[in-house]
């Protein structure tokens, strides 16, 4: 028997505000825990939420950066459950009419490109975080309660873990360009639950779906789906039949076990929150978000391929973060050639960045110093040997490289008046050397080269030394 | 029809426990109630947009500004109760929630 793969994705993406979603209390990580909280996000009697404009329209520019309608009407609904990590006791969301429906991402599998659908996203509210003590109690913090989320669902589109792995990689990368999030797995800014079912090729109805928790990375999201295809497969095979479950990943193992099998469907009685009004989108505000989505990835790539000559894998790489994508921008406007700004990013740059474990903002690397490095070189100031030094001074602390490299007396020897004369006077002194070179030697270069390097304490600039020491052997 | 096992389902929902007394009185007015809302039912509402909000405000919103939040010490004076600046509550099971 042959089977077909059917995976939906749902994301939450923690929005990056100031204020919570429905509340004016501070958003910000390592606070005490709940001092980040008011009588809003507690749900004390009496008191009524407001919606953050500043939020919904960061919700927008994702919406629009994945190509969704966006709703003009809308309101918001109430979706109840009882758990200590929401006093409120329900979570206000949007049901019935989500902010977006309908997009769609392009990513890349093994080298083509396929369309996978967004059915919709909507804004809401995260929880509170609980710990569980071993003394029988529960220890809640609502710092993290009212923070914005907006929750991304696909289509049922994907058939491989490869293109979940893909889709979330690409969306990842689209919504950090937008700025609306951090998009960091590791701090919980993106969070991912998948939806898969596997049915015989050809069976009209989808297969029985189980759900996985506990995905702590994109690469256990591949691992994780890839082992349930194995599993359900095998279950089908077996004649048995699959139950609906919610399953967890087990890191260590590579396997999923069962959390819990679902017993009917949740229930959490939505209806529109009384308790704040309808929205409507005017032309304006849509108008405002569309001038302000910054450009996508897929288009910087293009550009960069188009019209600064760069190979796709470079393009590829630099438009991996915006940060990343916007020194580079940054560093070529400053009149360095791209293919140079563009190698020193993904070589030194990133190998520095890997070793510290840190992001490029937290260096003190800034594209102009980048620049103007780079053009030190072209400019034969400085030897690519010299440039390494530089580099490291200049990453590390926000020094000019110019002034740096002149203070250091690194700068190359270039100017023909000062080398001349050192040159032919090793010549006068190599009379052995100049008589080998007539005979062919061509290894009498490099001996005279090595001379003349020692001389200048290897700060001659090896072209124009090459140059100058043909001439004068020629006249000779 | 509204029968006892719907009101049980919803009490246990809303964390409410009934006599079974209570139970049949309140099954039978849940009824009454669901007749009514079937009378309802029979206007022929084609065309109509789904009320959501019966007052005529729209677009109420705030900027995005923080303000600093409650007083912990005040907002704890009616936790059941706390322990380091958390929320002290019963172990709760593992029942992840989205």
């Amino acid at each position: 028997m042959n089977f077909e793969t059917t995976i939906g994705l749902e994301v939450h993406i923690e929005l990056k505000t100031n204020s919570k979603m429905y509340s004016p209390s501070p958003v910000n990580y390592g606070a005490e825990p709940n001092t980040n909280t008011n009588v809003i996000d507690w749900g004390y009697p009496g008191t009524l939420p407001t919606l953050n404009k500043g939020a919904y329209t960061l919700g927008m520019m994702v919406a629009t950066a994945l190509h969704a309608d966006i709703a003009r009407d809308t309101h918001f609904d109430r979706k109840n459950y009882f758990y200590p990590d929401n006093p409120k006791a329900y979570q206000i969301t949007q049901y019935e009419q989500p902010l977006g429906k309908d997009g769609y991402i392009e990513v890349q599998v093994d080298g083509h490109t396929k369309k996978i659908g967004i059915a919709e996203l909507h804004v809401e509210e995260d929880a509170g975080k609980n710990t569980h003590g071993s003394d029988g109690y529960s220890y809640v913090d609502l710092n993290r309660q009212g923070t914005a989320l907006i929750e991304i669902v696909s289509k049922p589109d994907m058939s491989t873990p490869e293109e979940a792995y893909a889709y979330l990689e690409t969306l990842r990368q689209i919504v950090q360009f937008t700025g609306a999030s951090d998009v960091k797995m590791e701090e919980g800014s993106m969070r991912v639950d998948t939806n898969i079912s596997v049915r015989p090729i050809g069976a009209k109805q989808y297969g029985i779906k189980s759900e996985l928790k506990n995905l702590n990375s994109f690469n256990h999201v591949r691992l994780g789906l890839a082992y349930e295809i194995k599993r359900q497969s095998q279950l089908l095979i077996a004649g048995e039949t699959i139950r609906p479950e919610t399953r967890r990943f087990d890191e260590k193992t590579g396997e999923t076990f069962l959390m819990r099998v679902k017993t009917g469907a949740d229930d959490y009685r939505y209806f529109p929150e009384p308790d704040l009004p309808p929205l409507h989108i005017g032309d304006d505000w849509l108008q405002t978000v569309q001038d302000n989505l910054p450009e996508m990835p897929a288009k910087r790539r293009a550009r960069y391929v188009d019209q600064l000559g760069l190979p796709e894998y470079d393009a590829g790489v630099l438009t991996n973060t915006k940060e990343m994508s916007d020194f580079f921008e940054a560093a070529v406007a400053d009149g360095a050639a791209p293919k140079q700004v563009s190698n020193w990013l993904m070589g030194e740059v990133n190998a520095y960045l890997n070793d510290q474990q840190i992001d490029l903002q937290e260096t003190a690397l800034t594209p102009a110093h980048l620049a103007q490095m780079i053009n030190l070189i072209k400019d034969g100031v400085i030897s690519s040997k010299i440039a390494k030094k530089v580099f490291q001074e200049i990453i590390q602390n926000d020094t000019d490289p110019k002034a740096w490299v002149e203070a250091k007396g690194m700068v190359q020897l270039s100017d023909p008046a000062k080398l001349t004369p050192i040159i032919t006077g090793i010549l006068d002194d190599n009379q052995q050397s100049i008589d080998d070179f007539k005979n062919g030697k061509d290894r009498a270069v490099g001996f005279l080269v090595g001379k003349i390097m020692k001389e200048t304490r290897g700060q001659a600039n090896p072209k124009v030394v090459n140059d100058l020491l043909m001439a004068e052997l020629n006249k000779r | 029809m509204i029968d006892k096992t719907q009101v049980q389902h919803v009490a246990e929902l809303s964390k409410l426990a009934f006599s079974d007394a209570e139970l049949e009185q309140l099954t039978e007015q849940l009824a009454d109630i669901m007749k009514m809302t079937d009378e309802l039912n029979k206007v022929d509402t084609t065309g109509v947009p789904v009320t959501t909000h019966v007052n005529n405000l729209q677009n109420i919103v705030r900027e995005d500004v923080a303000q600093a939040g409650t007083d912990r010490d005040i907002l704890m004076k009616n936790a059941p109760d706390s322990a380091d600046g958390l929320l002290k509550v019963p172990a709760i099971m593992d029942k992840e929630e989205a």
